[in-house]
């Protein structure tokens, strides 16, 4: 074999639609997969507003509370499996290779696959919203006997499940053989950027927790139509085995989210503090820590169910130990602001916010863990506030931070710095503006999944609902940015950023279709 | 200038740290929202609302610290005010002080709550039982030991939730049958479901517990109080999970007892 | 890691994998609307299934094709065999989800039921069980089955028959793979062929004993958790016995082409790691299903 890269007519772009729907270049898929998550986010978010616009006053007045129901299952479950996982893969495929000197990713064909599983997946979940029935109401937890109860659109969901499942499961694969694999001559694994080394992990996260939703869905399918008894305690089943199955892939499902949010700000905070990042030993341990910690918390959302008193203690015990992994990252990345030269461009900023609301919503996730104080939150909104910290502070606010990041790498010109300022601000009061007071109606009583509340919530959801208006249309912001970029705008160099640390800012923005015909020699 | 900068930063510094919620409510109506746990009525539900007050200064003060550093960072070390970047990298040192301290505080926090959940735990030496069963969608009391037994639902108007009434000052909080308790004794309740998964919470009371079809979870109660106390089903169970209330009225002895003795009578 | 990456191998733009996910969503949709006796269910069941073949046959015969015409070099080897890795380890992971329903149901929710006397009189913790409600259990291989009695299969009968037969079946896969790295292609082809045929007999025996257990002994999946646990387990590893079994045969049909060199087997390894972890996995359930 010759040393060109691959088949002649790989070397000129290729066109038209066909150039999507059967590409295997990575850079591609990537761009699909971060529309594909942009455009469930605002379905997702769509949902979001119809919730809180029912939550507006007490009384029903939008919707009933069975398609509210529906709202708020299916709200979690695009935004969580269509939105945020999606996008991060996204970001997994156009920067890794880069970042690691590859010409692709190691499996492009499969690639492809990981990708085009996707769309069907989210098809199903939307047709479910509109079969006799209605979609699935039971939270995006999907508990049964509950869950036993819903008509066809539940069916639908169990698959969808499944399909998102196998792309994850292809997706991870992927990552890990590209990460392990495709690695350029004197890229060790200590010297891969922290975004590489986050992913590694959350693809083994995948790897692990992903198949175990699929057995526990499967399940609920056979429970539901095939007269098993996994769930029906006549049968001799448990309907909370349902509830360690599903938190056995549902904690680590949590740091999924989050893990590549974590990588993402530990490559922005360094651009922008034009300092190395402080402590990337730590770093890395402290990853792997959490992900180790993550498979053993599980119970932590289960409290309530009435487990043995030394299964309470032993997951109180373990939840709170992923406080001190979790630190050290926090204060890596305040040490790493240290004594910089900061400036406060928008991915700067979107980083900062990502790390400071992000320690709200850990900090409160840790009053969470308390077992004894936990039976007054669970269930309540105050969970609803922890969990929208953590997931859209964390988790969304350093995909956007991503965004800005390499958005001039990814479409040549530099994005619009006055709309980005603006898309932040607005994105960050109204994020604050709608969970901060849900804390306070949380605490005061307000259980979560309900259409309709006590007089005394009023006022709290009111002003939660118009947070949640300005952030939502805050969005449509991004929008602009995105495609004023691509469209043009002031040429963006290889560097883009002052001096940015790694193998991604020595190629040309955008870069060619194959980066790396040749890999580069890393120091 | 200057100005613009101050309003600039306090805008950061209050949006960043989520205040900015708290800052946009008029003053007048402030007192009267409630931010924090109600006043709780019993032992168990009193040690939630100390432990919570504690974890909450903790992580308040962690949030405090981190908020500090982090704004001090962001107003000392700009390049607009000509900082020069350090070439620090890693200090042994610190890092293994912010190991150890989270973990001393962590074990701080570890103690008072095993030792509220050996409480909590701790149903033995009751004075009464009452058998409680969610349904979709309401509750069934029984007394196990006095023969007496009800069921227990929303009773706030259809006429009241869709709003062509106006709504009552308790609204969604009332039921029919009140559950009555006596003032001072260990109530043990035996929890359990006939359809799906529910969980009874009455906030004052102390914490929830779910209800599950086939199981029997127990928890326990001792009022220090009389008067009337609003819960919620707090697991979702279908399209009225919203309109499960729970309500429970503490009474001193003999007007329990002639409750009781109404009940019965009532067949 | 090594240093060629000059020469990965990239392929072109590929439409079979888009088209599979075509097939998978129509076969999701036909069978929800199956679940639910809706008319276009099977048809749309068929099509997909049919869509899902035919691409996979067409996509794993571009694979073979382009990997006997040398295009893959020992990296794209290592890329594959880590795919094929970590690919069962998250099967691994899919068991392990059944593997711990049975464990948690046998040591804690069967006995707490047990516990609960006022919701369940009389019920007894016992392992075989179909539950408070279900049918009563009445031994191993019983053949007089009254209504409401379910009885379960004996380890030591067909389950031994099966367990060594896969057992054998590793070892002769593992003979045919020494046998290739020597290039003594008539031994693989025999050993290759030994294998397949023991594979398929495992499958043989194993719906006998289905159909035993619903003629005969009552046991079906509604048997309560018992026939639960039994039947997911044991139905989902007879799937993937037959996926091993099935891809064993194309292995075999490459093999007997000429296929595969002495050095660089990747697919004739894919398959015999897949059938080695299709025979761990009999293993447990032999001693956590059958025997215990
Ligand atoms: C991105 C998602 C994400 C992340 C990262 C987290 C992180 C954490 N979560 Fe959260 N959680 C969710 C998403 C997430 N969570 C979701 C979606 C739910 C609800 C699911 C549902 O029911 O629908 C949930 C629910 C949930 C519960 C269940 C509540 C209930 O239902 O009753 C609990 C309980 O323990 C919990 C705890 C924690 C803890 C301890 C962390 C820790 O990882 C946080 C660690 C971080 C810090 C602690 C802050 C930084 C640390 C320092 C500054 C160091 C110093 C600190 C100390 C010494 C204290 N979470
Ligand atoms: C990644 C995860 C994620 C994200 C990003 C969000 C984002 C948001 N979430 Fe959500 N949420 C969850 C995960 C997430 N959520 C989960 C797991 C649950 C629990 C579900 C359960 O209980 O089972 C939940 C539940 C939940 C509830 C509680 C519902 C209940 O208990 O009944 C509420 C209520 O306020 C809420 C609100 C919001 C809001 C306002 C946003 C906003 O941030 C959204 C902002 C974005 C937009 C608003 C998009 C705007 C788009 C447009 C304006 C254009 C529209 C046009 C077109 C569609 C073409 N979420
Ligand atoms: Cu009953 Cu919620
Ligand atoms: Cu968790």
């Amino acid at each position: 074999m010759t040393s060109t890269v691959a088949d002649h007519h790989h070397d000129e772009v290729p066109k038209g639609i066909t150039r999507w729907l059967f590409t295997t270049n990575h850079k591609d898929i990537g761009t699909l997969y971060l529309w594909f998550a942009f455009i469930m986010f605002l379905v997702g978010g769509a949902m979001s507003l119809i919730i809180r616009t029912e939550l507006f006053q007490p009384g029903l007045q939008v919707v009933d509370p069975h398609f509210f129901n529906q709202m708020t299952t299916v709200h979690a479950l695009v935004m969580v499996f269509g939105a945020v996982m999606p996008g991060f893969v996204g970001f997994a495929n156009w920067m890794i290779p880069m970042m690691i000197g590859a010409p692709d990713m190691a499996l492009p064909r499969l690639n492809n696959w990981s990708f085009w599983l996707l769309p069907p997946a989210a098809l199903l979940l939307i047709i479910s919203l509109f079969v006799p029935g209605g979609g699935p109401a039971a939270g995006w937890t999907l508990y049964p006997p509950l869950s036993s109860q819903g008509g066809m659109g539940v069916d639908f969901t169990i698959f969808t499940v499944h399909l998102l499942g196998m792309s994850s499961i292809l997706g991870s694969i992927n990552i890990i053989a590209t990460i392990l694999n495709m690695r350029a001559p004197g890229m060790t694994l200590m010297k891969m950027p922290l975004f590489v080394w986050t992913w590694l992990i959350t693809a083994f996260l995948l790897l692990a927790a992903i198949p175990v939703f699929a057995g526990a869905v499967t399940m609920l399918l056979t429970d539901r139509h095939f007269g098993t008894a996994f769930f029906d305690p006549a049968g001799g089943g448990d309907p909370v085995l349902f509830q360690h199955i599903f938190w056995f892939f549902g904690h680590p499902e949590v740091y999924i989210l989050i893990l590549p949010a974590f990588g993402i700000i530990s490559q922005v905070i360094p651009t922008f503090s034009r300092k190395p990042l402080f402590g990337y030993t730590s770093m890395v341990f402290a990853s792997v820590g959490i992900a180790f910690l993550s498979f053993i918390v599980w119970a932590h959302h289960m409290y309530t169910v009435g487990m043995p008193l030394s299964g309470e203690l032993f997951f109180m015990y373990a939840t709170m130990l992923i406080a001190i992994p979790t630190g050290v990252k926090i204060f890596n990345w305040l040490a790493t602001m240290w004594r910089g030269s900061m400036t406060f461009e928008t991915p700067m900023l979107y980083a900062i916010a990502c790390v400071a609301l992000f320690t709200v919503g850990g900090l409160t996730g840790l009053t969470m863990s308390i077992t004894p104080a936990d039976f007054q939150y669970h269930d309540t909104y105050y969970i609803v506030a922890h969990f929208h910290y953590t997931i859209f502070a964390g988790s969304v606010l350093g995909m956007l931070a991503g965004v800005y990041y390499w958005l001039p790498k990814w479409t040549g010109h530099m994005y619009d710095e006055t709309l980005g300022k603006w898309h932040f601000w607005l994105t960050v009061i109204g994020f604050n503006i709608t969970f901060f007071p849900q804390h306070f109606l949380g605490l005061a009583g307000m259980p979560r999944r309900i259409p309709d509340y006590a007089l005394q919530f009023a006022d709290f959801n009111q002003v939660s609902t118009i947070g949640a208006f300005i952030m939502g249309f805050a969005q449509l912001i991004l929008l602009v940015v995105v495609v004023k970029a691509i469209r043009g705008g002031k040429e963006a160099s290889s560097e883009v950023w002052e001096n940015p640390e790694g193998l991604e800012w020595t190629v040309p923005s955008p870069p060619p279709y194959h980066t790396f015909a040749t890999p580069p020699q890393v120091r | 200038m200057i100005v613009s900068r101050l309003m600039q930063l306090t805008g950061k510094v209050l949006s960043v740290t989520g205040i900015a919620g708290l800052w946009i409510f008029p003053a007048n109506v402030q007192a009267e929202w409630k931010v924090n746990l109600q006043r709780p009525i019993t032992e168990i539900a009193r040690v939630q609302y100390d432990l919570h007050m504690m974890i909450m200064a903790i992580i308040t003060v962690i949030a405090l610290i981190v908020f500090a550093v982090m704004f001090y960072s962001i107003i000392r070390f700009r390049k607009s005010k000509g900082a020069q970047p350090a070439k620090f990298t890693h200090s042994t040192k610190a890092e293994v002080l912010w190991t150890v301290i989270p973990t001393l505080i962590l074990i701080g926090m570890a103690v008072p709550s095993t030792k509220a959940l050996l409480l909590m735990e701790d149903t033995t030496e009751s004075d009464m039982v009452v058998k409680v069963t969610g349904f979709q969608w309401g509750w069934h009391y029984d007394y196990m030991e006095e023969n007496v037994s009800f069921y227990s639902m929303l009773a706030t108007p259809q006429s009241q939730i869709t709003g062509s009434e106006t709504k009552g000052e308790n609204y969604l909080l009332e039921v029919n049958n009140h559950l009555v308790l006596p003032l001072g004794k260990k109530v043990r309740f035996l929890l359990t479901a006939k359809d799906v998964i529910h969980a009874w919470w009455v906030p004052q009371l102390g914490g929830k517990k779910d209800a599950i079809p086939g199981f029997i979870n127990e928890m326990w109660v001792r009022a220090d109080e009389t008067g009337i106390f609003r819960g919620q089903c707090a697991e979702l169970c279908g399209k009225d999970h919203g309109y499960m209330p729970i309500v429970v009225e503490v009474v001193d002895d003999a007007q329990y007892q002639a409750w009781l003795e109404g009940r019965r009578n009532q067949g | 890691m090594s240093a060629a990456h000059g020469g990965y191998y990239l392929p072109g733009p590929t439409k079979w994998p888009m088209i599979t996910s075509m097939g998978l969503f129509l076969l999701a949709l036909g069978f929800t609307l199956q679940i639910h006796h809706l008319a276009p269910g099977p048809w749309l069941m068929a099509a997909g299934a049919i869509i899902i073949v035919l691409m996979l046959y067409a996509w794993f015969s571009q694979v073979a094709t382009e990997s006997e015409a040398g295009r893959y070099d020992a990296q794209v080897d290592t890329s594959f065999r880590m795919g094929m890795g970590w690919f069962i380890f998250s099967e691994v992971m899919f068991f392990a989800a059944f593997f711990g329903a049975l464990f948690y149901t046998r040591v804690l929710s069967v006995p707490w039921l047990a516990g609960e006397e006022m919701l369940w009189p009389g019920f007894e913790a016992a392992w075989p069980t179909a539950g408070p409600q279900g049918a009563a259990y009445i031994g191993p291989d019983a053949h007089e089955v009254a209504p409401g009695q379910f009885s379960s299969i004996g380890a030591f009968g067909v389950p031994l028959l099966n367990t060594i037969l896969l057992l054998a079946s590793s070892v002769t896969v593992t003979i045919a793979h020494w046998a290739l790295k020597k290039n003594q292609r008539a031994k693989l082809n025999f050993w290759l062929f030994v294998s397949v045929v023991l594979g398929f007999a495992f499958l043989y025996f194993q719906a006998g004993e289905y159909m035993e257990a619903y003629n005969h002994l009552g046991l079906t999946l509604g048997s309560g958790v018992y026939g639960a646990t039994f039947f997911m387990l044991t139905g989902f590893h007879g799937l993937h016995v037959t996926i091993g079994a099935i891809t064993l045969t194309v292995i075999l049909v490459r093999c007997l082409r000429g296929h595969f060199k002495p050095d660089e087997h990747f697919g004739f390894e894919g398959a015999a790691w897949y059938w080695h972890f299709v025979d761990t996995v009999w293993v447990g359930l032999f001693i956590f299903v059958y025997i215990l």
